[in-house]
């Protein structure tokens, strides 16, 4: 168990690309947080300078109260899986997961015990003694995990350990990684691409792009208030739809829409508006609704998805699987649902709640609560 | 001849291997469905009848002739052979001659075998890690190999010329006054020197590439379960390096034994007598030389036998250690 203190952490590569840049996390002990990004944001180079797989270029890491920058990563107290699992193909189950413990000059009876216990949890007890290679893959996820589990380390590190799974199976085994680490309560960072698992993964989210930090928050308070269109678009599912919007005073106007903003008007002029699909009601036409042309609409079961233009913009609207369709439709959202984003910059304006971080043009006006 | 005789065991033992443990299940699959039904039972006969030929003309027909000429004694021009039953076997067999030249091949072969393949492994793990001008590195390491095998024998022999030689310059300053040719140890040294130098690239190319299958995360989980980077190698690389090492075992011991042939003949061909050779050399000699066909081909079986043996060995005992992905 142990605190990690990432500050000001930067990576450059060898040609001097710059891959990270200027990370700043407090991870509380015995914390879940999960970096979640597009491919290329930075979020596995940050995972594996905290394993000491890739060379610190600047700051400092500390894990407990020791800085690691120069500490080899297997004295680092951490211990990872992997996306491909990298088991050892010539070891047994067993022997994958005594490797480590026997590195280390653990007693042979201690070893046992662990092993076994890990096994039980795990319920890989029957596999000890085959090859990784006459496992499935979710059975090679388990023992990847048992590997970690039974180091007993200061900090787990995951590097995308469900992405090579199977629908199915990766829920089950998000499930099984969220309850282990919290009878386990050790301190854990998690990469993922996928914002589902973020979601329910984590205490705290992390979102990266572009090797920088765009939000860190719990996963309810990132999707309630994005602190950038980034985040926005990037966290919930659907996306949230991001469309260009004009306040005058106290109406919004969206293409050929006019909607009241009863007091929410952050600022004033061009600005880009958030609207979760599940935020939009279908409503007669009239005042205060925007007109939407229906293009085509997704079956989902519990609620369709239906895709079409406000104006000449891209909108996808969630309805219930009851509601009629036609081609033209009327949709309306409470004014404290939409979100506001800076036109040029993207960064969140004061709307619905104070963002978590505070967006630098955010509360010129404050929102009425 | 026994020298041909090594070739189709080495050419099962690489398509055995498939190169590529990781394309054997594939592989094995696609043999099921590929499995093609000829109208006639002749046809696929027809097929392979010109590999067929090649086999039986040039090992199988060549062996049954040794086989059968080592029980006679060839008259030297030809005249005519006389049935002697195992008396060239034993007379090989018992010959001190030819017990010393065994104890020296097999010392040589076992030399030369762990030489070319420690120093090709330590030159492999090397490059392996250099990130910096890696390729240049590598290519000037692999260059050699490209080099006609004669060519780099002659160059190898080079070093140890009497005159010019830059290797018996530099043992004269540590006092060691090298007669290659003429000192039986010093020529042995040179022997193992030259067969190792010229068999390296050749196991570097095979261990290099063996390293970079090796999958780099399976590499990082090991740096995080164990810190000394000895012990790590070890105990995972070496282990998954073991199909392709086991490979080049025996090709190196098939290249020790028989492919020297060429090197040890330009070695002590027209130098005086107590210089060491191998097993093929002397059959060789005996044959060629001293026109007694009957023990040569004698001698060719034994060979013949023991690469036989020694390949049986080799799988039996070996490759159940080795583990294929």
């Amino acid at each position: 168990m142990a605190a990690i203190d990432i500050s000001s952490v930067g990576k450059i590569y060898n040609g001097g690309v710059r891959a990270v840049s200027d990370i700043n996390l407090d991870i509380r002990d015995g914390e879940f947080i999960v970096l979640v990004g597009p491919s290329g944001c930075g979020k596995s180079t940050l995972l594996r300078m905290v394993a000491g797989l890739e060379a610190i270029s600047e700051g400092k890491v500390k894990i407990g109260d020791r800085v690691v920058n120069e500490v080899e990563p297997a004295d680092r107290d951490i211990a990872m899986v992997f996306q491909n699992y990298a088991l050892y193909p010539h070891m047994s189950v067993r022997q994958n997961l005594e490797y480590g413990l026997k590195n280390r000059k653990t007693p042979k009876a201690e070893i046992d015990e662990r092993v076994a216990e890990a096994a039980r949890m795990l319920e890989i007890a029957q596999y000890l003694d085959r090859k990784p290679r006459a496992l499935s893959g979710g059975q090679r996820q388990r023992v990847a995990m048992g590997r970690a589990i039974v180091r007993k380390p200061a900090v787990f590190l995951f590097d995308e350990p469900l992405s090579n799974l199977d629908a199915k199976l990766r829920v089950s085994m998000r499930g099984e990684i969220k309850r282990l680490q919290r009878r386990l309560g050790t301190t854990s960072i998690y990469v993922t691409h996928d914002q589902l698992e973020a979601m329910t993964l984590a205490d705290r989210l992390v979102v990266l792009n572009g090797g920088k930090i765009e939000q860190v928050g719990a996963p309810l308070d990132v999707y309630h208030t994005p602190a950038s269109t980034f985040v926005a678009s990037f966290i919930g599912s659907p996306a949230m739809n991001l469309v260009k919007g004009e306040i005058h005073g106290d109406r919004l106007a969206i293409g050929p829409g006019l909607l009241s903003l009863a007091g929410f008007a952050p600022a004033s002029g061009a600005v880009t508006v958030g609207l979760r699909a599940e935020d939009m009601r279908l409503v007669p036409a009239g005042d205060n609704s925007l007109p939407f042309k229906v293009e085509y609409a997704e079956e989902l079961g519990s609620q369709r998805l239906v895709h079409g233009l406000i104006g000449d913009q891209p909108v996808t609207v969630a309805v219930s699987s009851e509601a009629e369709l036609a081609s033209e439709l009327h949709l309306s959202i409470d004014p404290s649902r939409l979100h506001f984003f800076d036109a040029e910059n993207g960064k969140r304006l004061a709307g619905k709640a104070p963002a978590a971080t505070a967006a630098p043009v955010a509360g010129k006006i404050q929102p009425v609560a | 001849m026994a020298y041909t005789t090594s070739q189709p065991q080495t050419g099962g033992i690489l398509s055995r291997l498939g190169f590529g443990a990781r394309a054997r299940k594939p592989a094995a699959q696609a043999e099921e469905m590929k499995r093609v039904q000829f109208t006639s039972p002749i046809l696929p006969y027809v097929f392979l009848f010109p590999q067929l030929a090649v086999i039986v003309i040039f090992f199988y027909w060549p062996s049954v002739q040794a086989l059968s000429s080592s029980f006679y004694i060839e008259d030297p021009f030809g005249f005519g052979s006389t049935f002697v039953g195992m008396s060239n076997y034993t007379d090989a067999l018992f010959s001190s001659e030819y017990q010393s030249i065994a104890l020296f091949t097999a010392v040589f072969t076992l030399l030369v075998t762990f030489f070319s393949l420690a120093i090709g492994m330590l030159l492999a793990v090397k490059a392996d890690r250099i990130i910096k001008g890696s390729s240049t590195y590598k290519t000037l390491l692999i260059a050699v190999y490209a080099i006609a095998a004669p060519v780099a024998g002659l160059i190898g022999m080079m070093f140890f010329d009497q005159h010019i030689g830059t290797f018996v310059k530099m043992m004269s300053y540590v006092g060691w006054n090298m007669q290659v040719g003429l000192n039986y140890y010093d020529t042995a040294f040179a022997m193992v020197v030259v067969a190792v130098w010229k068999q390296i690239p050749y196991n570097f190319i095979f261990l290099l590439s063996g390293l970079q299958n090796v999958p780099v995360s399976v590499r990082e989980a090991a740096t995080i379960d164990c810190s000394s980077g000895l012990r790590r190698f070890w105990t995972v690389t070496l282990p998954l390096l073991a199909p392709t090492a086991f490979f080049l075992l025996i090709i190196n011991v098939t290249y020790a034994l028989f492919d020297t042939f060429g090197l040890i003949d330009v070695m002590v061909k027209d130098k005086p007598a107590n210089n060491p050779i191998t097993l093929v050399y002397k059959v060789y000699n005996d044959g060629f030389r001293g026109n007694d066909l009957g023990g040569s081909s004698a001698q060719s079986v034994i060979l013949m036998i023991v690469v036989f043996v020694l390949t049986i060995f080799q799988f039996r005992f070996i490759e159940r250690r080795v583990h294929y992905n």
